[in-house]
Parts: structure tokens; sequence; C-alpha cells
């Protein structure tokens, strides 16, 4: 079939699903909406539309990324918006189904807003809330909203038009449309792209080879996978520009082993591209061949690093080397190779499909275009966001995510995964861009963004990061092996009160050297979250040198009391203790022995508010 | 070496360690476990394979450790060396893969070769060597891409009732693919021992003078009886196993053994004994009682190469000097001293000759003595020697060493295809001895042992003799990993524990000869090769139980 | 080959085209601290400490960085200084340092670049001393594996992997818990090592010790007697007895590799059981005899079966030289051709 025959069939498809005649329930069934309890709900739906025998088509969808409201549900009903619903579990489901499709009622209240022309009475548009406004939905634009394991729902919206696009361009053009657009590398270096593809091309040696990096390694970053969840053609599009460009006839995806959806949705998308001609000998007639490889890591951090990645797909252990050579002189079994972050691999598709002109419209002067990071942490809306670079912290922190939990005192907000640096309320105005953030100690990284509030004990928080660092080191160069696990005893020490004169100045001596002498970016990076602590929240490091930890959080430095003219002698304390420490008797003010006390706190969570009787105090 | 002599005119390596190692683009290894055997070649082969991404064909019996690196492995049955080889030349011949050129230019009677090995297809040779067909063509195919190819076998090929054959066909391949005479080719056989090269070169051969100058030569003979003033027979004399056959019969009566261990190294001990028993006098010179030597009438304390001056030559026929670095214990005596002072007891009178007398100042003077009547060592003096040693052939004292053989021409001016026809081995399996035994070595140990077994490291890493025996028939026999077991042929039978491993091959066991307590030599058989007169200790029909 | 200049320290080196820097400033007799690095193997640049600053592209490390024409280098600097003092720091506080029971004492290359960077006990006392201690490996008979001083330099793993190719070693685990391993973290033993000890003796530091070597007191050039490649080596002897055998590097044979045998089955020398005196056998036992009494007997007996009834074995283990004795004596002297040897065995 010809390309167009597909587009057409697509249309078809997208055409009659969205003129269809029975109500359209979507489930985003991505990995987050199923932790979350979203195929019960698919089951509680099908179970009351079959036992009210009521027609209704359920599609399981990707993730829209409002992650603190999942599971979520999409109705749409013929001749009206569609209605999402958010933290819907089975019986909101079986309701969902007699209220709003039997009887025309559509439980405004656990509505999020609506989709589409026309509104619907009580129902924000989903757009237009608060959470969504700010944001601008490129990347994302098909996420939660077609059918991942469908291929003509993708090319509906336009998808591989880019291909096409670029299999009637000469590769400088195609190089060229995307140094026009400004893209940098969404990894989280943020090398210019199109230089990579450039080197890559003009490198002697052959075979060439392109990788999409799609080892997300970052604890609490999801963007990734969320992408290849819930839309995976639009990086399997990407990464056919991307061998056609440098000149390659083999893609490798390196996919953490621990993405199970992400993995089974990328080998169904691979096997429609097969059925229709889009992977395999000769795309589309254009003489292009191209076959794509689907490499599974198992799991360890340091995979992510480009140079390690490829040593684990020829079957080596996933340790990095030096560059130069860089991959792209050097790369796969010593050939050129691009390697691409798969949100770099989905802006390539849309910058072919739209126009390097358009890509550009959003971002700022170096950082061109939209970004996606998932927000997580002490936010009211944690969720998966795509914003124009150039955004403030504070629109993101505040805007988006609605501000702090409990509407604590914002302390802090770390981007670009454990390697990254804490910015303080400070710099909450500046932009999130490659080089501001770089500026500011921290990094963009692929997109984690962490926000922490006024309870969280910075050096504590610098030293569980270090933890993380130290333990994932491949373990190969001397400054990252041996200095993040030299600076993860020191902030220990510190945090358990035994800190010595002169440690803040040993961390930050070793600090630098790990991150002037490590092999790979990995330890390069390892020491900025005790970097940025130090120059951030010095104060908090001192107050731990004498003893005390403002935010309460390291149990060396704080103790439980009971305040004697608050405590009525409940027992509740008492009876909650795990360990036996508290004493008194009935109707007595009861006291905490400090040396069985383990400081677990649960005294404090139990004693009724309006006693207010056990505290926490910290220092002499 | 025989073989190499009817092909080329030569018999020995033809190649360079280094060459091979650094220049082939492929290794065609038959009948060697090169990395138990000859470990730094093997380390060379693994380097140019991993290191530089060469080619390499392993055909042997065994899953050998090279195995785990080779492109293929062709696990042919142990005694079907020719069926293989003659259809990796049939699959080369019919899909026209071979080097015209070089076998235009280079080579004779090709047409006997392709009629001889015409009926040889894979298919029709499956059934001799168990390899799928499929596998002899891609083999065929990827040894004609992956020029230079080297050839390297040791005794895998030899120690055959057709090593002689086994050894031409080897031959023929090569020239059929045009790898003789270029760095990275070359038909090389690993020889086994420090100097078995050059005691062949020395004339420690019944049928040769000295660098392969035939005893049935009068030039030669004339030679040699001028140069040693006295007279010499023109018919060659006998080989080991013929020697000890004929002691066995009283025809042979006094024997002088030189370091050598006969009683665990040879086929079938229990008639080596009877042969050296049966003698009148008995002499072995030794560094230790040997097995052998306990049966002498006289022990004559020699000294360890440690303690020696003197050359050596290598597999690859590096001419190369020893000092020694510490003294002999006791009364130990120089081996050259001990020859000469014996020889000078029973020569009362010196005869007329050049070199007819004993009387030597050192090893360097009797080198002189070699290089005067051995064109090949022509040009070696121990003061030439150095670090590197000189490659014979080396005809006078300006000659550099030669380190590829065949460069251009052969000895005998063209090579000769000799077409060989497989046979099989003497033995063969029946039901009273079901399985095949195939010997060889490991790397922990060495020959008969009498060296290594003294090194308590090595017999920590190595403590005895094990046999390898196949997961299907160890069930089928009901033989445990690590049990001991009886194994028996028709010359005797002895006991050692088994290691029940995927290394053999269902119906092959395997042993090493290294210990004497359990010497897979008690069970070889000594047929002979009619030609090189070698024992086929690499196959021989046995049968195997657990010992309760 | 192509030579280049360029500039250390302000010192003008040549170099042939494709040295990496330190090699070129190694060859110039300019000292850059380094440790991972051996000349017989590929550059991984692990450990860090050969750093140098290039003119036009800031710090990096020298051995992996080919050298160019009119390159500008310097190999001191604050950054270079920290980075490396620290490392060097870290490697001792992470290390058993109780050195004078170390085999490799005085050998050492992680002293030799403490000793270049200079180390103050009081920057030591500041950072957290290991406080781990990792069994010893010494399962192999030859040589021990100690973990607790391992710099995991990688040098004994790319040994066996580019130059032995056994690839019996490895790093295993991550992080600060990294070790050199076997599969499965088992015994050397009982790996696929083939204890040819050429990790033993590239190994810097005293991870990897000959458990039965001693420093030689002079050193002899000869051949290996065990197979026929012939590997050159070199005798390392004290009073008269061998004590250590390493491999000659100018070999072209064996480009100074030896294999177990070759570098540790040299036992057998001056072992016990070595015959030191003739012996006649009388009523079927051995008498220790003169060499006069012993060599009388044999040609007395011998001078009777000349001819075809004798018969002589040379050996493949015995010299050129002698080997040409022995059948000028068979033919010459006995007068016949029965002589062989092993050579088919």
């Amino acid at each position: 079939m010809t390309f167009e025959g597909l587009q057409r069939r697509a249309r078809d498809e997208w055409q009659a699903l969205s003129e269809s005649a029975v109500p359209l329930i979507q489930v985003g069934t991505a990995t987050c909406g199923r932790s979350a309890g979203a195929s019960a709900v698919v089951d509680a739906l099908r179970e009351a539309l079959q036992r009210e025998a009521t027609p209704a088509l359920i599609m399981e969808v990707g993730c829209i990324g409002l992650c603190f409201a999942e599971p979520l549900v999409t109705i749409r009903k013929p001749g009206r918006p569609a209605v999402c619903y958010g933290h819907v579990n089975p019986e909101r489901a079986t309701q969902l189904v007699s209220e709003y499709l039997l009887r025309d009622n559509p439980l405004a209240d656990w509505a999020l807003g609506t989709v589409g022309e026309g509104r619907i009475e009580g129902i924000p548009e989903l757009f237009e809330t608060p959470v969504l406004r700010p944001q601008v939905r490129r990347i994302l634009r098909n996420c939660g909203f077609i059918d991942p394991t469908n291929i003509l729902h993708y090319v509906a919206r336009g998808g591989y038009t880019g291909l096409v696009r670029a299999l009637g361009m000469a590769r400088g053009q195609i190089i060229d449309e995307i140094r026009r657009a400004g893209l940098r590398g969404r990894g989280g270096a943020g090398f210019p792209t199109w230089r990579k593809w450039q080197f890559c091309l003009e490198a002697p040696g052959e075979p060439k080879y392109v990788v999409c990096n799609a080892d997300e390694g970052d604890p609490g970053a999801f963007m990734n996978r969320s992408l290849l969840e819930s839309d995976p053609h639009s990086v399997l599009e990407g990464l056919l520009i991307d061998g056609y460009t440098v000149g390659a006839r083999e893609g490798y995806i390196y996919c953490r082993a621990e993405y199970p959806l992400a993995l089974e949705r990328l080998h169904n998308a691979l096997a429609q591209m097969r059925e229709q001609g889009l992977v395999g000998e000769n795309i589309l007639g254009s003489g292009f061949s191209f076959d794509i490889h689907i490499k599974e890591g198992a799991g360890a951090f340091v995979c992510g690093e480009e140079t390690a990645l490829l040593a684990s797909i020829e079957g080596r252990r996933g340790m990095p080397r030096p560059r130069p050579p860089f991959p792209a002189t050097s790369g796969l079994w010593g050939k050129p190779t691009v390697i691409n972050n798969v949100e770099t691999l989905a802006s390539v598709s849309l910058i072919l499909q739209k126009g390097a002109e358009w890509f550009a419209e959003y971002g700022s002067e170096k950082s061109k275009g939209t970004k996606t990071f998932a927000l997580v942490g002490k936010v009211k809306r944690a969720g998966l966001i795509e914003v124009p670079l150039g955004i403030t912290l504070r629109d993101i922190v505040y805007g988006i995510g609605g501000g702090i939990l409990g509407d604590k005192r914002f302390k802090a907000v770390q981007t670009g995964g454990p390697s990254g640096g804490c910015l303080p309320e400070a710099l909450l105005d500046s932009p999130v861009d490659y080089e501001s953030l770089t500026t500011a100690g921290s990094i963009m990284g692929s997109g984690g963004m962490v926000v922490m509030d006024e309870d969280t004990c910075m050096v504590d928080v610098a030293r569980y990061f270090l933890d993380f660092t130290q333990k994932e080191s491949c373990g190969e160069c001397v400054p990252c092996r041996l200095g993040t696990k030299q600076m993860m005893d020191i902030l220990t020490d510190i945090t358990e009160g035994k800190g010595r004169e002169g440690d803040v100045e040993l961390l930050q001596e070793v600090a630098l050297a790990v991150k002037k002498g490590s092999l790979c970016g990995l330890g390069q990076t390892a020491p900025n979250p005790v970097l940025t602590t130090i120059r951030y929240f010095r104060d908090e490091y001192e107050a731990h040198e004498q003893g005390r930890c403002p935010s309460k959080v390291c149990k060396a430095l704080i103790r439980y009391r009971i305040v004697a003219d608050k405590c009525k002698g409940c027992q509740i304390c008492l009876r909650a203790c795990p360990v036996g420490a508290i004493s008194g008797e009935r109707r007595q003010v009861h006291t905490i022995d400090v040396g069985k006390c383990i400081r677990c706190g649960v005294c404090l969570e139990v004693c009724p508010a309006r006693f207010g009787a056990v505290e926490c105090v910290t220092g002499q | 070496m025989t073989g190499l002599v009817t092909s080329f005119g030569s018999g020995a390596m033809t190649n360079s360690i280094a060459d091979i190692v650094r220049g082939a683009r492929g290794f065609f290894v038959i009948g060697s476990n090169t990395t138990e055997q000859h470990p730094v070649i093997g380390m060379g082969i693994r380097e140019a394979v991993k290191q530089r991404g060469a080619g390499l064909i392993v055909a042997d019996p065994r899953r050998i450790p090279l195995t785990r690196l080779a492109t293929i492995h062709l696990q042919h049955r142990a005694g079907s060396d020719i069926a293989l080889l003659n259809a990796l030349m049939n699959v080369l011949i019919t899909e026209e893969l071979y080097d015209k050129a070089f076998v235009g230019e280079r080579t004779e009677g090709f047409a006997e070769l392709q009629a001889a090995v015409a009926t040889y297809t894979p298919e029709a040779t499956a059934d001799i060597t168990g390899v799928p067909p499929a596998l002899v063509r891609q083999a065929a195919r990827l040894m004609a891409d992956l020029r230079p190819l080297a050839l390297l076998y040791a005794m895998g090929i030899t120690q055959h009732t057709t090593g002689h054959q086994n050894v031409l066909a080897c031959a023929n391949l090569q020239m059929l693919l045009g790898n003789l005479g270029v760095p990275g080719g070359g038909v090389n056989p690993l020889r086994g021992q420090n100097n078995v090269q050059g005691a062949c070169d020395m004339g420690g051969l019944p049928n040769y003078y000295t660098g392969y100058q035939l005893v049935a030569s009068q030039e030669a003979r004339r030679k040699f009886e001028a140069a040693w003033g006295v007279t010499l027979g023109s018919t060659p004399g006998l080989t080991v196993v013929e020697m000890l056959k004929e002691a066995e019969e009283g025809r042979i009566r006094a024997m002088y053994i030189l370091g050598e261990n006969p009683m665990v190294s040879d086929p079938d001990v229990n008639h080596v004994r009877r042969g050296l028993e049966r003698l009148d006098f008995l002499v072995v010179q030794d560094v230790f009682l040997t097995e052998t030597a306990k049966l002498a009438d006289v022990v004559l304390p020699g000294v360890a190469l440690a303690e020696k001056s003197g050359t050596l030559t290598n597999t690859e026929r590096r001419v190369q000097l020893v000092s020694p670095a510490v003294s002999p214990p006791g009364q130990a005596r120089q081996d050259w001293e001990i020859i000469c002072d014996l020889a000078k007891r029973l020569q009362k009178e010196v005869p007329q000759g050049l070199f007819a007398g004993w009387n030597y100042r050192s090893p360097a003077e009797i080198m002189e003595e070699i290089a005067a009547l051995t064109p090949s060592y022509g040009g070696v003096r121990h003061e030439r020697l150095g670090a590197e040693g000189l490659q014979w052939p080396c005809p006078d004292l300006d000659h550099p060493g030669t380190p590829i053989l065949h460069v251009g021409r052969f000895p005998r001016g063209l090579g000769r295809f000799v077409p060989v026809d497989w046979l099989p081995p003497a033995e063969q399996p029946d039901e009273e001895y079901p399985l095949v035994l195939t010997t060889g070595r490991v790397l922990y140990h060495y020959h008969t042992g009498s060296l290594t077994r003294r090194v308590p490291g090595l017999m920590e890493l190595y403590p005895e003799g094990r046999v390898e025996v196949h997961p299907d028939d160890a069930l089928k026999l009901g033989i445990a990993d690590g049990g001991v077991v009886r194994v028996s042929s028709r010359r005797g039978s002895v006991t050692a524990r088994a290691e029940v491993t995927q290394r053999t091959q269902p119906g092959l066991v395997f042993m090493t000869f290294h210990f004497a307590e359990s010497a897979a030599n008690v069970l070889t058989i000594a047929a002979l090769d009619p030609v090189a007169k070698i024992p086929e200790y690499k196959a021989c029909s046995v049968r195997i139980e657990p010992v309760a | 080959m192509k030579t280049l200049r360029l500039t250390i320290d302000g010192v003008t080196v040549t170099a042939r085209e494709g040295m990496s820097v330190l090699e070129a400033a190694l060859e110039a007799g300019i000292y850059i601290p380094h440790l991972c690095h051996h000349p017989d193997l590929k550059p991984v640049g692990v450990c860090r400490l050969c750093l140098v600053e290039i003119a036009g592209r800031g710090m990096t490390i020298s051995c992996k960085t080919p050298v160019e024409e009119g390159m500008v280098v310097k190999t001191e600097s604050p950054d270079i200084e920290l980075a490396r003092r620290v490392a060097v720091e870290l490697l001792i506080v992470n290390h058993h340092a109780d050195c004078l029971s170390c085999a490799k004492d005085g050998a050492c290359k992680l002293q030799e670049i403490a000793r270049y960077v200079g180390i103050e006990e009081e920057r030591l006392q500041r950072l957290r001393r290991t406080t781990r201690s990792l069994p010893v490996d010494s399962s192999n008979p030859f040589f021990l594996r100690d973990p607790n001083r391992c710099v995991l330099c990688g040098i004994c793993v790319r040994t066996c992997e580019e130059i032995v190719g056994a690839s019996a070693i490895d790093y295993a685990f991550r992080g600060y818990a990294t070790v050199i391993s076997t599969l499965g973290n088992r015994p050397i033993v009982q790996s696929r090592c083939e204890s040819c000890g050429e990790c033993v003796a590239r190994c810097p530091v005293g991870a990897l010790v000959p458990r039965q070597e001693r420093n030689p007191a002079r050193e002899v050039r000869s051949v290996c007697a065990y197979c026929g490649v012939g590997c050159g080596l070199y005798l390392g002897v004290r009073g008269n007895q061998v004590v250590r055998v390493r491999g000659a590097a100018e070999s072209p044979v064996n480009r100074g590799r030896l294999c177990v045998k070759g570098r540790y089955g040299h036992g057998y020398i001056g072992h016990p059981e070595r015959l030191t005196t003739p012996l006649i056998k009388r009523d079927g036992r051995f008498v220790e005899a003169s060499w006069d009494e012993a060599l009388d007997l044999v040609a007395a007996r011998l001078a009777g079966y000349r001819g075809d009834q004798f018969a002589a074995l040379t050996s493949a283990r015995c010299t050129n030289e002698e080997n040409y004795l022995l059948q000028k004596f068979t033919r010459a002297v006995m007068g016949t051709h029965n002589i062989d040897h092993c050579a088919r065995l």
C-alpha cells in the first residue's frame, strides 16, 4: 500500500471514531494509570456496560500527564465534548455508566474538564484549567488521546508525514531544518542535535548506526516511559528520519527492562511498521532500507550514559569510556553512531512534520521548543508536563503544580534527576533553559523536577542523592567510585551529628575533584546536589555541625518530648510507641525515655491535635 | 612431517608464529587443542580473533576451549579427518572458490585431486564425519573468504594410522586455497616438545641424518662416512614402536634411552614393558628416576635445561640458545659430556675423518660440526643466535634465516597435490568395546608428567588423570561425574575418575597420558601409520564401566 | 611513521603519530602520574591521574589524547593538582596500606604516585578511611588475589582479555562495591583462569602477587623447557635456585608472554628427587656408583651389542647438540640406524 493509501485508511478510521454513534470511553492505562488502578476501572466499565446492555466503545489510551488525578477516564458522547474524569475508581466508573451514559448526568463534581467543541454546564475546559493552561502540548499531543497500539491513529494525526517529507529531502537539507529549529538534545546535555548528525554523516566508516536512548533511569522521572507507552510511533518516526539522514541501515532502541509496557508498545509498533512497509527493505519505495532492534537494558543507571549504553548493546558490561572519540565518529562496534534521547527523536518527527519555524515558535534564545518534565515531590498537582523552554520555575511549581502540598513553604526544587542541583526560592523566577540551569549549578537533565518543602533537610537530601549515585557509579573511574562514597560518608556523619570541623570545606573539595576528574557524566554531575546545597543552604550544614537539624529530619539530631502542661495522660502515644519508650499512668503526664526512643515520630502523629502535647526538638 | 616432504619437499611449520598471529585473516585449527597444548600460540590466536576480528574455524571431535571463539566448529568424529578435508576441497572445487592462479602456477596434480575428491561431497561424507553438510559448505566458503588463512594442526592429525595422509590432505587444502608462501598462511604443524623439531633436524630419526639427509641416499652416506671416518649402512633403522617390538622378540638386545619415558608415553604400555624387560642391557640417562629408568641396568644422571648450554629448535624452526642458570645437583653431568665420554671408552681408536673425534670443548663447537654437515644449519653458530635466534634454512653465515618457507617456489619445484582417501581407524568400536578413546594433554601437565608432577602447584590445579565422558554415555552406563571408572581395551585396563562433560561427543571418551597410574597408553593401540610410523593415539576402541 | 613536535611544560618533544600525549611524555623522560596505563594494553582512562591541560582544550587525560603537531601541553595547574591529589588521597584511604607486609612494597605504582603527588598525613586524617576487609582469594597455588589492595585499574582484566584472550575476570558489582571478579564471583581456580600469571606480572599494586616467588639476584636468558613453542624467558636465580621466571619481551616467539607451566612450572629443577649420582642395578636394586664405574660398565656391555642388536632413543627434551651426538654415537660408534625419539608421540 502507498503512504497515501495508508493515510486514507487512517483518516477514515479516525473520522469514524470521532463521529461514532456510540459513546467513546477512553481510559488511561499507561503504567501510571495502571498503578493507580486503571485496569480495575476498565473491568468495572465493561461489567457495567454489559449489565446495562448499553453500547459504548472502550479504548485504552496512554497518559495525559495528570498523575495527581489518576486513574483518568474520558467519556465522549455523540455530539458532545469529551469529559475527562479524575480519581476514577471501580465504583465511580460504574456510576459514570449509569449516571452519565444512561441518564445524561455528567457528574460535574468528578470532572476535570471538557475536551473538544462545546461546553457542559459546570465543567471547565480541560486545557483552560490552571494545570494545563501554561502548558504547550506538542510532544505529548497524542498522549491520552490515541490508541497507542494502533498505527492508524498516529497516521491520522499527521504521523509519518515527517518521514515522507524527509525521504524527499537531501540529507544536508534535513540537517539544516533541524539546525534552524534549534533542537538541542533532550537527554540532558543539550548538545545541538543537528551537529551530532552532521558529525556522524561526515565520519568515515561503514555501517553507521542510530540509537534511541530510552534508558530513563532518574528516580522519579517518567517522561520517556510515558511517551513510549502513549505514542511510540512519534519516537520511531524520529529514529527513521535520523537513520535516513546519517546514512544508517540499522537502529537500536535501548529501553530498560523495567518498562515492560513501553517495550510491549514498541514491539507492537514495530510489527505494525513492518506490515505497512515503514521499516525494512526499501521503505515506502524510497530505496531507503532500515531496520530497528529493541535492546532491553538491565537496570543500571549508568547505562543511560551513551558510551555505557553502547557497551551494553555490544553485550559488554555497561561501563562508560572517555570521549573523544565521540560516538558520532566511533560508536557502536567502533562505527559512527548517533545516539538521541526519546524526546529528541519525538521532536525530530514534529520538526519534519511541521517545519523548523513552527517548532522554534516557542522557547528562549538558545533553548528552542518545548520540553517535558516529570513534576513530582511536594506539589499539589504532580504530573507529566510539557512547557515552552524559558518558562520560570515559579510558573511550573505554583502555576502548573498548584503550589506546595499543605500550603507549606517552598524550600527547593531539584531539576535534572539525582545529579541535579537543588535551587532555592530566590531562583524561582529564573527561566528553565539549558544555560540558566547550568549557571545556577544544576542541569536540565532529561526532565526530572522534584519539589521540596520546608520539612526537607537539605543535608539529608544531598546524602540521599549521593547514596543513589555512589551505588549506581559503574565503579570504573577513581574519582566517581571513591569520591561519591567519600562524600556520602561525610554527609552521613554530618546527618548523624558526627561531623568534624572542616567537613563542609572537605566536601566541597572532594566534590570539585569528582566533578572535574570523573570519566563520564555520572561522576561529573553527581556532586551537584552537594555543591548546590552548600551554596544555597549552607546554614543548614552549619546547624548540623552545631547539632541541630532545622527541618527535624535527621534522627540523630532530634528528640521527641512530651510537654508536661499539655499532656492529658490519655495513653494514646504510649500505646502507639513501637518500642515502649513512653511511660506514664493514666491521667498522669507521660515521659519519653530518650534512650529507648527510635525517633519514629509516631507519638507526634497520634497525639490529638487538640492536645499537641508531643513536640520534636533539635539542638541542645 | 613425511607428508609435507611429499607435498612440498620439506617438512616443517611453513610460517612463523608472529606472522600467523599478526597477519592471518583466518585460522583453520584441526587436531590441535592449541590453548592447552601450545598455550602461548593459543593466546595469539585468541588475540587475533578478539582484537582484530580474525575468523576461526575449528575442526575437533571435542569441544576444545578454542571452539568458544570459533566462527564455525566442525565437530567431526575421531579419525574422519580425511573425509572432512576432502569434503571441504570438494566444495571449494565445485563452487570454484579455490585459488586458480596459485593452483595453475605453483602446483601439479590438480586434475587427480579433483577426480579424487569428486565423490567426497558434504552429503556423502556426513555419515563418516557426523558434520552437517551445510556447515561444511559454510566453512569452505569462509575459508575462501578469509585469506590468508593459516592452517594449524598437531597430533590430532598425525597420530592416526592415516596420519601421513591426513597431513597430505591438509597440504592439499592449503595449496588449493593458495595460502602458501605468504605471511599469515601456511601449513603449520605445532610440535609437541620443546626440542622435538631439533631432535628431528639433528637426525634423531632412523631414516635421516641431520637436516633430513636421507639414510638411503648414497651422497649423504658418503658425506657422513667421510666426516666420521666409518662405514654406514644405507637401510633405515627402526622406529620406537618397531624397536620395542623387536626387543620383545629378542632381536634388539641393548638400548640406550636419553631423556625419554616410553613406559608412559608409548602406546600399549604393557607391550613396552615386556620389550624393555626382555633386553639384555638397558641404559637410561635422565634427570629423574622415571618409570622407564626403573627398568634400567644403569642409570646416568643428566642435567635439566636450566643447567646446560646449547640450542633448541622450536616449532617454527627457530634455533635458540640457552645458557646455564644454575649448577646441576650432586654429580649429575652434562649430557653431551656423558655421551662423549662413553663414545671415547667404546672407540679405542679414533677413526680418520674431519669430525670423527669426540673431544669437544663446548656445545658451541658441536654446533660448528652440525653446521658443517647440515646445509639448513650451515649458518647457525651460537654467537649468531642472540635474543631472537635464527630460523632455518640458514645455509651460510650471512643468511638471515627464513621466516616463511615456500615463498615463490617449493623445494621440490611445484607443490604436489597427492590425493588421499579416507580409511577408518585401525580399530573400530564393536559390541565388546563400543566407545572410541582419544588421548591428549591438559594445560597444567606436560607429556609423561615427570616434570609437572613434581610442581606442587600444578598438581593442586590438576591432581589426577580424568576420563571425559559425554553425559549421554554416562547416563547409559550409569557413570557419575567424579565417580571412578574402569576403562578397558584389548590391551589392558586402567581406572580413573570420570568427568561427565559436553566437551566430548557421544561415543567418544578422552584421557590424558600424563599420569602413569591411570596411563591412557595402557589402552592405546600400537597400530602404526605405515609411512610415518606414528601410532594411532587418537582413536582406539574401549569399554568403560563404573567401579563400585 | 610521521614524526610530530609538541611542547610539554615548555620542553619541545618529538613523538610519532598515533602516540598518546602520555606515551610521548614518558618517552621524553617527562613523568606524568598514571595507574591504569600499560604499554602492552589499550588505554582506557579510568584512573584519571594522567590529567594534563592542553592549550585550547582544557583539562583532559593524556593517555587517551593522541599527539598533534604543535600541541601545547601543561602537566601542572590548580585544577590538575586538585583532581589528582584528591584521587590519590582517596585511593590511599581506601587501600590496605600496610606497605611493609606487602609483596609489592618498593615496586608499587601507588607508592610511586603518592611520592610524586606528595601526601600529607594531616589531609588523610580528614578523609573517611575504609573499614572494609574483603576476603583474599588464595585458591590459586601460584598467586594471591587481594581485593583490599586493588585499585581497580583494570590492567588484569585487559590483560586477560586483550593478551591472553581467556577473559576469566571482569569488573563486577557497582559503585564502591565494584571488584574484579570471576564469573559468579567464585574463587579464581573455579573460573576460566588458565593461571598463566600474565595479570600478576602486570599488576601495578599488591592486589595480584605471586605466592612463591622471590626477587632474584641475577637473571639468565633461556628458553622454556616445555612445549614446542619455545618461549623466550629469563630464569631469575638466587644462590643456586631458580626463584622466578619472567617472559622475554624481546622474544619474537612469545613477546614476553608465558603460560602457567613456563612461568610457574620450574619447581622440578632443584627437586629433591633429582638423580645425583650414577646408579647400577645389582640384584634388582639400584646402588650408587662412580662415573668411571658406571661408564666402564656401560661401555663394556654395549661393546657386545654393536650393530642392529642395539637401539637408542634420543630426546625431544635435549639440545640439538646432544641429539646430534647421540645419533652420531648410534651411527658411528654403535654402527646402526636404530635411533628414534618420541617425535610422533
